[in-house]
């Protein structure tokens, strides 16, 4: 009971990640109709950003906000010099392009800090663990991690719903050509976007460095996630993504802690670490798919599409 | 009713606010030449687009033959002898003229799980489908890559490829949108002799050529039907006039 | 003299066929038997790229999976080899027979989508396919699984002998491009262009549009199927990075760079991409770091691929 309390918050935690990834993934998608490959490179760009920050600055906190500005500056020279021009072309572009992109980081990584990746400590007043319930520790880390990101999701929230360039955003999601006849300078929208969907994948990438990653690669992994993330929520939609995103968290964290126990009662013991391992890391494919069957556009599309 | 080809009884669809089919009831008798006319924006292409399955209707029923078609999908339409013609062109822009009325043949030529045989030299294919090209005056045309026709002769084989379905009723959709008067007037006689062969639904803004060949006329606006009858009927109704017709007619 | 284009294409066609069937030759001259290994493997990837070129060129559908079936081919070959079955008369058609059905099962879920999801869904059980290979610890999981013996033909060819495998795996290649120019131009491959073409059309004049694109992608996932029973045969060993989704990205680019929807684009686009590959890595260790915003650059400004180039070239 206690290990499932702990799971789900772990779930939660992932979900959230998740979430900002797909935030950003969705927007650009939605509104500027780019297929970005290259967002887990941003992601990527973030955590190594913070590893190398946090390290020369010797401050945690100052670190993180220096990567984030940084992440965020790239995302807008990235837009501007290459993926600017990819606009209105067919989604095969976008792919190909983007993918292009993916190689280019990697190796630029690999170039500027070497093959083995980095580690990101985190500052002692962060890697205590604090009693949620009597008995029940968990790590403070975690805790902020739930806190920030859920802050930025209502932030992101109340911008998209309830500004005027979350007006234009939402309504650039439905209807992309009105929002250019009446006459919004569609160029710096799309910039300021797209800029917007790199610092979000920025902080996602920076905030889970200190529990599990900093290495070449990494976006891939977790991009293909977010896509799953933006499919199953529904293209262009925040609130689809966020949903999408806690679920798929959820599913996926609680259902490799479980899911060997549960095939143990079913199975032999060898057999069924074989097959919850190969399982857990299907589950979330599985979904998305019978997702996809029952509602092809997705669970909450976004109005107009 | 009963022998009517075409059924439509109480067919309605919402778009969200807009309602785009009001309790539409209309039939089409085999042989004639029955025009639908409105205003823009009157639901005349929705309407085409629910008898040919692409649009699922909110309510209604759709009768073809006898048989109720609401649940079968487009293709099953086609095979049952429903073709339509699109008022924005919809060709297949990297084949030729021939090819494309070809492709149409075929669709009810047998299956197509043939893979080694060159389709291109199939007599059974090519020469209905030279026949039809032929009846559009498209001959000489028949070998050039779609983008190197005109217009008006694009519109021309946009309806050839309907009538190479062999269909029992063609929906056509505002053929003669973007031609000039000489075109128009062919395509009014090609009408003339296609009416004869089968039964048309025919949705025009062109309304010489609607008072030409009707036999009947149905008018919608807003989705509704205000009136249906004969043409002079139609000329003469006040609604009508006020709604649509206007100082045309 | 004004040459065609058609022609131009024809005769670099023509001598890349020529060199292909005499490099085996020029290897056992210069003695530089890496070539041989190179071009063998251009081979293996040109049949994956074109059997992907099926679906994708020709037929318009964007799978970004494809790569598994190079996967589920080889591993066929791998576990069947494993368990001491080395007749490739028993293991090659057990592979086709498990590609396909594969294919089936995922064509059938996969086709009820479109754009970016079906991009997204072919993306999605690629990487299911790739997680349960990794998962199998009794071949070897992450690290792959040895063959120790290629597949045997009861005498007939030695694979083990590279040059009877090269021009195993060119007949093989110029056999299914064979196969392709037929079938595209037979009254099945009329459909699935005409599907690519305008698919609401085809089905307005009385397509059951599902039924083809599908009977499509099994071919093409079987077509894979084999590429990957040479290219198991050719390395020696099957792992899960052959169907790592990168590896399907790196068919599509071969694909778009050849000119997609050209019987020989997938070949030429193959061969430029390897070719490229270790000509650049020969330059720096960091060869991606120039492939990839090359690739970007041909995206932006070369959309037609070499294909498109050449014809650029004739039109000046």
């Amino acid at each position: 009971m206690l290990l499932l309390l702990e799971q789900c918050l772990n779930g939660l935690q992932f979900g959230l990640l998740l979430f900002l990834l797909a935030a950003g993934l969705t927007l650009v998608f939605g509104i500027m109709d780019l297929v970005n490959l290259a967002h887990g490179s941003l992601y990527m760009m973030g955590a190594y950003f913070a590893a190398t920050f946090v390290e020369r600055t010797g401050s945690f906190v100052a670190g993180c906000v220096m990567a984030l500005v940084a992440t965020l500056v790239l995302g807008i020279v990235v837009e501007i010099v290459a993926l600017r021009r990819l606009y209105g072309r067919d989604h095969l572009d976008h792919v190909l392009g983007t993918f292009g992109l993916i190689l280019f980081f990697n190796e630029l990584v690999r170039l500027i800090w070497g093959p083995a990746g980095l580690t990101l400590p985190l500052p002692g007043w962060l890697s205590i663990s604090v009693e949620l319930i009597p008995g029940i520790y968990y790590p403070t880390y975690r805790l902020a991690i739930i806190a920030t990101a859920l802050l930025v999701g209502i932030s992101l929230y109340l911008v998209v719903m309830r500004t005027r360039l979350g007006m234009l955003i939402r309504a650039g999601a439905s209807n992309r050509e009105m929002v250019g006849a009446l006459g919004i300078d569609i160029r710096l929208l799309y910039t300021l976007v797209f800029g917007l969907g790199a610092a979000l994948a920025g902080l996602a990438g920076l905030m889970q460095a200190p529990i599990l990653t900093v290495q070449i690669g990494m976006g891939e992994n977790i991009l293909i996630l977010a896509f799953v993330v933006i499919v199953i929520g529904g293209i262009g939609s925040i609130r689809g993504a966020f949903i999408a995103a806690v679920f798929v968290g959820l599913v996926d964290t609680v259902g490799r802690a479980f899911l060997p126990d549960l095939l143990r009662l079913l199975l032999s013991a060898s057999a069924a670490s074989t097959a919850a391992r190969a399982l857990s890391s299907m589950l979330i494919y599985l979904v998305m798919a019978v997702v996809l069957v029952v509602r092809p556009a997705g669970l909450f599309p976004a109005p107009g599409r | 009713m009963t022998d009517a080809l075409l059924a439509v009884e109480d067919l309605s669809k919402r778009f969200g606010g807009i309602v785009a089919a009001d309790a539409i009831t209309l039939d089409v008798n085999a042989g004639e030449l029955h025009a639908v006319i409105g205003p823009n924006g009157a639901g005349k292409t929705t309407l085409i687009s629910q008898l040919t399955g692409e649009v699922s209707p909110d309510a209604g029923t759709i009768r073809f033959a006898g048989r109720d078609i609401i649940a079968l999908p487009a293709y099953r339409r086609s095979r049952l002898g429903l073709a339509r013609s699109f008022q924005i062109t919809s060709l297949f822009p990297e084949f030729t003229a021939l090819d494309n009325v070809a492709l149409a043949v075929q669709a009810h030529a047998g299956h197509s799980f043939r893979f080694w045989r060159d389709a291109r030299r199939e007599e059974a294919l090519r020469a209905p489908a030279a026949a039809t090209l032929a009846r559009f005056g498209l001959t000489e045309r028949a070998d050039l890559p779609v983008s190197r026709l005109s217009h008006g002769e694009r519109r021309q084989l946009e309806i050839a490829i309907a009538l190479a379905t062999k269909p029992r009723l063609l929906l056509l959709d505002e053929p003669m949108a973007g031609m000039g008067p000489e075109e128009s007037a062919r395509m009014v006689a090609t009408l003339r002799t296609l009416k004869r062969e089968l039964t048309i639904l025919l949705v025009e803004h062109d309304m010489d050529a609607v008072f030409a060949l009707a036999d009947r006329i149905t008018v919608l606006v807003y989705g509704r039907v205000i009136a249906s009858g004969a043409p002079e009927a139609i000329r003469a109704d006040p609604l009508v006039r006020r709604a649509y017709l206007g100082d045309q007619a | 003299m004004t040459v065609s284009w058609l022609d131009l294409r024809r005769i670099v066609v023509a001598a890349l066929v020529a060199v292909l069937l005499l490099l085996p030759l020029y290897s056992w001259a210069s003695g530089d038997a890496f070539a041989l290994t190179l071009f063998t493997r251009i081979l293996i990837l040109a049949l994956a790229a074109s059997s992907l070129n099926l679906i994708l060129g020709y037929g318009g559908m964007m799978s970004f999976g494809h790569a598994a079936y190079l996967g589920i081919g080889g591993y066929a070959i791998g576990i069947l080899a494993d368990a001491g079955v080395t007749s490739g008369f028993v293991q090659w058609p057990i592979a086709l027979a498990v590609s396909a059905l594969f294919a089936l099962a995922i064509g059938a879920l996969s086709l009820r989508t479109r754009g970016v999801y079906f991009i997204m869904i072919t993306l999605a059980f690629a990487q299911m396919i790739y997680y349960v290979a990794s998962g199998l610890d009794a071949y070897g999981g992450d690290d792959g699984l040895t063959i120790y013996r290629r597949s045997t033909f009861a005498g007939l060819i030695d694979l083990s002998d590279k040059v009877q495998f090269y021009y195993l795996c060119l007949a093989l290649l110029l056999g299914s491009l064979y196969g392709l120019w037929r079938l595209v131009n037979a009254r099945f491959g009329l459909v699935i262009q005409g599907v690519r073409s305008n698919e609401r059309r085809m089905r307005a004049i009385g397509f059951p549009v599902y039924r083809y694109k599908l009977a499509c992608f099994v071919i093409a996932g079987t077509l894979c199927g084999l590429a990957g029973a040479l290219l198991a045969n050719h390395t020696d060993f099957v792992s899960p990075a052959m169907m790592y989704w990168t590896r399907s990205g790196d068919l599509i680019v071969m694909v778009v760079l050849g000119g997609m929807g050209s019987l020989f684009g997938p070949l030429i686009g193959a061969v430029a991409l390897l070719v490229l590959e270790e000509a650049l890595s020969r330059v720096t260790e960091y060869w991606q770091i120039v492939l990839g915003p090359m690739l970007l650059l041909v995206v932006l400004f070369a959309r037609g691929g070499i294909d498109g180039l050449i014809a650029l070239a004739r039109h000046d």
